[in-house]
């Protein structure tokens, strides 16, 4: 039990972490496209499109950072001092964008600045998290289990190189998220852009899998050593294969299937990332036993959570199903 | 420059929660009251209270917003500012924080979502299911996150071990001895609160004239709860001191400026007291009526300050006018409610100036008495951060001061334009009025038709919206 009780709360973070990035990655990467849209109907309709869910997806931020803290309080309590300014930044940045989905709609005046703090928010928010993954990526100073870096040692070009390619997946997805759920112009274009933002992807993702072997010695290992990579090669390969089924759905307009191509990107993207820092949870340093909390607090929480996550999916699905179909313009909101 | 990263870490935390509690205060309030308003539509079937509903909902929406976005800061400062206090406490407060979540977050984030927009894709009953499910995520969240402070303040049913905190029955930690009266006295608070705010909008109408039926309902609504929760309020106030005067014996002592605990403590009306000296100055004071407050007894001895030294008590001061501040507000809220009472008894609380008038300029007071209420309870409880167990000054992050500086430096900037937004969008939202009828525009995604002047205006103001 000592043993897997990490691991399974690592899992457990996984898939809330993983959620999160899709399901709020879609409706961020909406405010990263809001600039795109070409009159105010336009954004009107763009932001019904995620009205209803935003609250619910960012709640998986929520659970994220609560659970680390929960099953972690080790890592988590090396891991925010160390993101100091960029989580905080990825906050205001949502706070902004958070309450302009509210703010917007009874702004007359100072709507544009609103649009604005949407487009921005998202952006910043987007990138921010990119940052702190890059950061968690190049490893944490660490000294008697405390943090023991500076303010900026987040702040290096790959970590600038993640933020960027997150803000390009997110715009990804946000972008197949319009071609599904919108129509008419919003549609077409949102179509067009997921085109580009797919090579874009591909091209941070390509970046990425050479940069890290090179500069960090203990990724080369795990990817290029006897057995794993026999085991492992094939997780590029299907990459591959996925982002070409998705340039053919985007090309053959299927509304669906372009959207869950891309989900399947970021999984693998998420999966190789994974499977570079395995066990550590604060690389290079602390794993998940280390950082592990009391099995009394982990166990307590566990048996909660398997009980009201499945609730949870299920009430989830459901508000995701009564919103189906394409948005309309000039749906009521709030009525 | 150098930075006291402990001070500045405190300053940023008090403003982002100050600045957080304002609207769960009312988002508690104003859900359940939106989901009674739903469910008499529901059982009347007039649209007199769909209409209010809406009306209150689309300022619920604002609201919450800035709610939800202000508090997913604060659960992320625990680990960039306080990393000690998440390492030395975690295995305790963090499983609460997290049934919070799981239980609260996701059932009012995502049944926000039904209860906003959801309003022509699903059929009544379950648009009311919605607002009920909402309301009670609302409640949840409060239960657990109060269950969270008050472990804080009377921490029970753990053991420590090498400075680490570590559960030893859970039902213990959950009701810890000061869970019930802080839950209770919160909830009645965000009651009391919302009654004030109904009330105050309410009473503008009536006074300009405007949607003069809706007005009535909410006046009515709000004089006829406040009647019965602001001296409630009172009374779970009192338990929950007693309580405290059990477990918190100090914090008490600073909120009666109780000095000497060989006498028995006088009641101050006013003063200000000195920590230098450690004695009151200018005191206006009732003899003997502390000791009659806190023990039930004229002659009842209760702890002062003197017994511990300077280092293990609270900010006196702070304590001592922020608890007369919020006792001050319930006591008028008490008149209040019962001269509205007296009104609408001898029929004439729909038109006597006087009461409405100030009525419809008070919404405040309830937030103002939330916060002083805060600032005895959490300034009461230093220096302790996790009373007895962690000292404010040992649950710091290893952050320099001048990142705390520098991020606090846009939290004022951020909060102060959102919040001044907000309300302002909020007032913009209540001038508006309960104006166009739900069903005229579920109907035909536009009101069919202009029914008055005033609905011109709201669709005026609300732009696109309708
Ligand atoms: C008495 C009630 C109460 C208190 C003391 C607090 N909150 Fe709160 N919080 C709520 C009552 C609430 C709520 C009513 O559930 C909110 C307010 C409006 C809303 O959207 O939900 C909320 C929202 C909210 C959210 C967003 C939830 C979502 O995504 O829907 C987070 C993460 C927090 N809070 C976290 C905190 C933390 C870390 C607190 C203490 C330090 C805290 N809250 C104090
Ligand atoms: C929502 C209502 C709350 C309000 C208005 C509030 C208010 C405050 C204030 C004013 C301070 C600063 C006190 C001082 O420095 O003198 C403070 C400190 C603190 N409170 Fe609370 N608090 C609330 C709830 C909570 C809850 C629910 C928790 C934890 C579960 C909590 C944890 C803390 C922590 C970690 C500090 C920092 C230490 C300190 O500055 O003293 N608070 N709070
Ligand atoms: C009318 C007389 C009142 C009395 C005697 C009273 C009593 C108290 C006491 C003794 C505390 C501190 C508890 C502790 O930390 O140990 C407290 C806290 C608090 N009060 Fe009051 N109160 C009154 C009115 C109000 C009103 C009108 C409101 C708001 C509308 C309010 C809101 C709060 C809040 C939010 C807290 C902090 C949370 C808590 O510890 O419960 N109180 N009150």
């Amino acid at each position: 039990m000592e043993w897997y009780l990490p691991v399974i709360w690592a899992a457990l973070i996984g898939t809330a972490v993983a959620l999160y990035v899709i399901l709020d990655g879609f409706d961020l990467g909406v405010g990263i496209l809001f600039p795109t849209a070409k009159t105010e109907s336009e954004r009107d309709l763009m932001m019904n499109s995620v009205a209803p869910f935003w609250d619910g997806n960012e709640t998986w931020l929520v659970l994220g950072g609560g659970g680390l803290w929960v099953a972690f309080p080790q890592a988590y309590a090396v891991i925010m001092p160390a993101f100091y300014l960029p989580v905080i930044l990825m906050l205001l940045a949502l706070v902004l964008r958070g309450v302009s989905f509210e703010f917007r709609w009874v702004a007359k005046t100072s709507k544009k600045w609103w649009n604005l703090a949407f487009f921005g928010g998202s952006l910043a928010a987007g990138f921010f998290q990119g940052v702190i993954l890059g950061g968690l990526i190049q490893g944490i100073a660490v000294r008697n289990g405390q943090f023991a870096g500076g303010a900026f040692d987040w702040a290096t070009p790959f970590a600038a190189l993640c933020g960027l390619g997150v803000v390009a997946g997110y715009g990804l997805l946000g972008a197949t998220w319009l071609a599904m759920k919108t129509e008419g112009p919003v549609a077409e274009r949102a179509r067009e852009h997921a085109k580009l933002l797919l090579l874009l992807v591909l091209a941070f993702m390509a970046i990425v899998s050479v940069w890290t072997p090179i500069a960090f010695e203990r990724i080369a290992a795990r990817w290029f050593t006897a057995p794993n990579i026999f085991l492992l090669w094939p997780v590029p390969l299907v990459t591959a294969v996925v982002a070409w089924a998705c340039w053919e759905w985007l090309e053959a307009k299927r509304e669906v299937l372009p959207f869950l191509a891309v989900i399947a990107l970021f999984l693998l993207g998420y999966l190789g990332i994974v499977i570079s820092n395995y066990p550590y949870l604060v690389p290079p340093t602390l794993t998940v036993w280390q950082t592990a909390a009391h099995p009394s607090s982990q166990i307590f929480m566990l048996i909660g959570t398997l009980i009201l996550l499945p609730i949870i999916l299920g009430y989830i699905v459901f508000v995701y199903w009564v919103f189906r179909g394409k948005v309309r313009e000039g749906e009521g909101y709030h009525s | 420059m150098e930075f006291d990263p402990q001070l500045l870490a405190r300053i940023q935390f008090a403003f982002t929660i100050t600045f957080h509690i304002i609207f769960p205060t009312f988002t508690i309030g104003l859900s359940a009251y939106i989901a009674t308003l739903e469910v008499m539509w529901l059982r009347t079937g007039r649209d007199h209270y769909h209409l209010i509903a809406r009306f209150w909902t689309k300022i619920f929406a604002v609201s919450f917003a800035m709610g939800v976005v202000s508090g997913i800061v604060l659960s992320y400062q625990f680990g960039t500012n306080w990393s000690r206090f998440s390492l030395v406490v975690g295995n305790v407060v963090g499983p609460l924080i997290g049934y919070e979540v799981l239980t609260a977050f996701f059932l009012e984030a995502t049944f926000l979502g039904i209860m906003l927009f959801g309003g022509n894709r699903v059929p009544p009953w379950l648009h009311v299911f919605a607002c009920i499910a909402v309301a009670v995520g609302t409640s949840m969240s409060a239960f657990w996150i109060l269950s969270a402070n008050s472990w804080m303040q009377t921490p029970v049913g753990h053991v420590m071990r090498d400075g680490i905190a570590y559960p030893a029955d859970w039902l213990t930690i959950v009701f810890n001895p000061s869970f019930p009266y802080r839950l209770a006295h919160m909830l009645n608070a965000a009651y009391l609160t919302t009654s004030f705010v109904v009330l105050a909008v309410g009473a503008r109408y009536l006074l300009a004239g405007r949607h003069v039926e809706q007005a009535k309902t909410m006046v009515r609504m709000a004089i006829g709860f406040a009647a019965i929760v602001a001296p409630l309020q009172l009374v779970i106030g009192d338990l929950h001191g007693l309580n405290t005067a059990k477990y918190q014996p100090i914090k008490i002592a600073a909120m009666e400026g109780h000095w000497d605990g060989t006498k028995p403590g006088d009641f101050h009306i006013f003063a200000w007291p000195d920590e230098k000296t450690e004695t009151n100055r200018y005191a206006l004071s009732i003899p003997k009526g502390g000791s009659l407050l806190i023990t039930h007894d004229p002659n009842g001895l209760f702890p002062g300050l003197k017994s511990v030294p300077p280092r293990d008590r609270p900010p006196v001061p702070l304590v001592f006018f922020a608890f007369r501040l919020m006792v001050l507000i319930g006591l008028a809220m008490i008149g209040a409610a019962w001269i509205g009472l007296m009104l609408w008894r001898r029929g004439r609380l729909f038109d006597t100036r006087w009461f409405l008038l100030p009525s419809a300029h008070v919404w405040w007071a309830g937030f103002v008495a939330v916060i002083a209420g805060w600032v005895v309870t959490e300034s009461g409880r230093q220096p302790w951060l996790v009373q007895g167990i962690l000292r404010t000054a040992d649950s710091l992050s290893p952050v320099p001061g001048s990142s705390i500086a520098a991020s606090l430096a846009l939290f004022v900037v951020v909060y102060g334009i959102v919040f001044s937004m907000g309300i302002y969008y909020i007032n913009r939202l209540i001038v508006a009025g309960p104006g166009v009828s739900a069903t005229a525009v579920s109907e035909h995604g536009l009101p069919s038709r202009p029914l008055s002047a005033a609905e011109e205006a709201a669709r005026e103001a609300l732009g696109q919206r309708s």
